[in-house]
């Protein structure tokens, strides 16, 4: 049992990382990313949310009826943020200014109803748990990691800490130089723009990498690259089926999936 | 009068070209790199998105004005505001489905694909953080919107004629539409000098 949470939690931090792998929660990947402190302080908050969103659906599974079940899940999904945002704006008041409109955005945030309707609502509390508590730190670790270097690169700060300049400080007095060589910052990576090229040589890169895995063989189905973007053809990440009821019969409004793509081929 | 014509045609200015939403605040991103391989898809899912949002926001704002103020319960907007928009949305459908079935042609395949997107929640809430009233609320989801139409169908433009270059292999697919993005979005920063 103990075994089966460590994979549970494994997987979501690693081999279906939400960010690297899955694609997941794009919005705030991009948006909130400009600093290392706030991709940290989004992904906890979103971890939060998403352990104690997929406890209660987990618990909730068996009474929650099957047809309105996206509606219940999204009210839990609301209430935690809610809660989330208050704690944030007295507590935390600075990482709430910081993140603004994107703490209540989470609700829209694909991983956690991608988690509830993927994970929770078809298994137990405790791997519900850890699989919340992988896929959020898997989820922390990329915001910060990205955050990383668009702060480093854009502002040669780390963490506020102007670590560049500093090593470039020590460098100067070492080789004796009276005025040591300033650092100047790429701004742009701080900026919009900046946020597009970040992902897309993160694109590229998992691109390759799933070349590479196939070229040898192995599964990288997984592997999104992009996901696509295409809501219509995300299959299991909760993401085009969030309001509307997969198994309903055809001439409903699930049948945006198959006929959508005739459309956009 | 003509101070709100003044604040109308900067909010215009503002919310479609300068902070453009798709670029600047990062919404609605799944369907502006989803569904723009072709324009007229491009211009068919901006079409739902300026219908959609501008409703939206109405409702959300009538809402927000005369049930949350009211009784005193704002704190609950997050939760109102998504169910709100969730039901107002397949309502809508179902509206179009039934009495202007030209419109749903036109926009049908759409419409639930929307609801998905975050830029309607997201208006919604700016709408009331920068405390606009009904009518501006309403202008404020219309202007944002058509920022969303003009940038969805120039990203489709350039994405049907990236079609015939040679892309490096890694660069294939998803990472050249967001650097075209990128681009696209250096080119919307100009426009801050406008105000």
């Amino acid at each position: 049992m103990r075994e089966k949470n460590a994979t549970v939690f494994w997987n979501g931090l690693v081999k279906e990382n939400p960010t690297f792998v899955l694609m997941l929660g794009m919005c705030p990947t991009l948006a909130v990313t400009t600093s290392a402190i706030n991709g940290l302080g989004m992904g906890l908050t979103t971890t939060a949310v998403l352990v104690l969103s997929n406890v209660i659906i987990a618990l909730l599974r068996n009474i929650i009826p099957n047809r309105v079940r996206i509606p219940a899940f999204i009210v839990i999904v609301a209430s935690f943020v809610t809660m989330a945002e208050l704690l944030l704006e007295g507590f935390i008041p600075s990482l709430y200014a910081a993140l603004g409109i994107y703490i209540p955005l989470i609700v829209v945030n694909c991983i956690i109803l991608g988690r509830a309707e993927a994970f929770a609502s078809k298994n137990g509390i405790l791997p519900s748990f850890f699989d919340g508590l992988g896929m959020g730190l898997g989820f922390t670790v990329a915001l910060t990691a990205i955050g990383i270097v668009r702060e480093l690169l854009g502002a040669g700060e780390l963490f506020g800490v102007p670590v560049i300049n500093n090593v470039l400080k020590m460098i100067s007095s070492a080789i004796g130089r009276s005025e040591p060589v300033e650092y100047v910052p790429v701004s742009i990576f701080v900026l919009a723009p900046g946020a597009f090229f970040v992902l897309a040589a993160l694109t590229a890169l998992q691109n390759r990498v799933k070349r590479k895995m196939q070229e040898k063989g192995l599964n990288a189905d997984k592997i999104q690259s992009g996901c696509n973007f295409d809501c219509t053809s995300c299959e299991d990440s909760g993401c085009a089926h969030r309001f509307v009821d997969v198994n309903a019969p055809s001439g409903s409004v699930a049948n945006v999936k198959s006929s959508s793509k005739d459309v956009s081929p | 009068m003509l101070d709100v014509v003044k604040d109308l045609l900067v909010l215009l200015v503002s919310s479609s070209l300068v902070s453009n939403v798709v670029l600047c605040p990062f919404l609605g991103l799944c369907p502006f790199l989803g569904v723009s391989k072709k324009v007229n898809t491009a211009v068919g899912m901006g079409g739902a998105v300026i219908f959609v949002i501008t409703i939206a926001s109405g409702v959300t704002a009538v809402i927000y004005r005369f049930i949350l103020v009211t009784f005193d319960i704002t704190y609950l907007q997050t939760i109102v505001f998504i169910l709100v928009i969730a039901a107002l949305v397949q309502f809508v459908e179902m509206f179009l489905k039934k009495y202007v079935p030209a419109l749903y042609q036109a926009l049908g395949v759409y419409l639930p694909l929307i609801t998905t997107n975050c830029a309607v929640l997201g208006i919604a809430l700016t709408n009331v953080q920068k405390s606009y009233g009904i009518g501006f609320s309403i202008a404020s989801g219309l202007f944002t919107a058509v920022g969303f139409l003009i940038a969805i169908v120039i990203l489709a433009g350039i994405r049907e004629k990236i079609e015939y270059n040679d892309v490096p292999e890694s660069f294939q697919g998803m990472p050249i539409v967001l650097i075209t993005a990128g681009l696209m979005a250096i080119a919307f920063c100009g426009f801050s000098g406008l105000l």
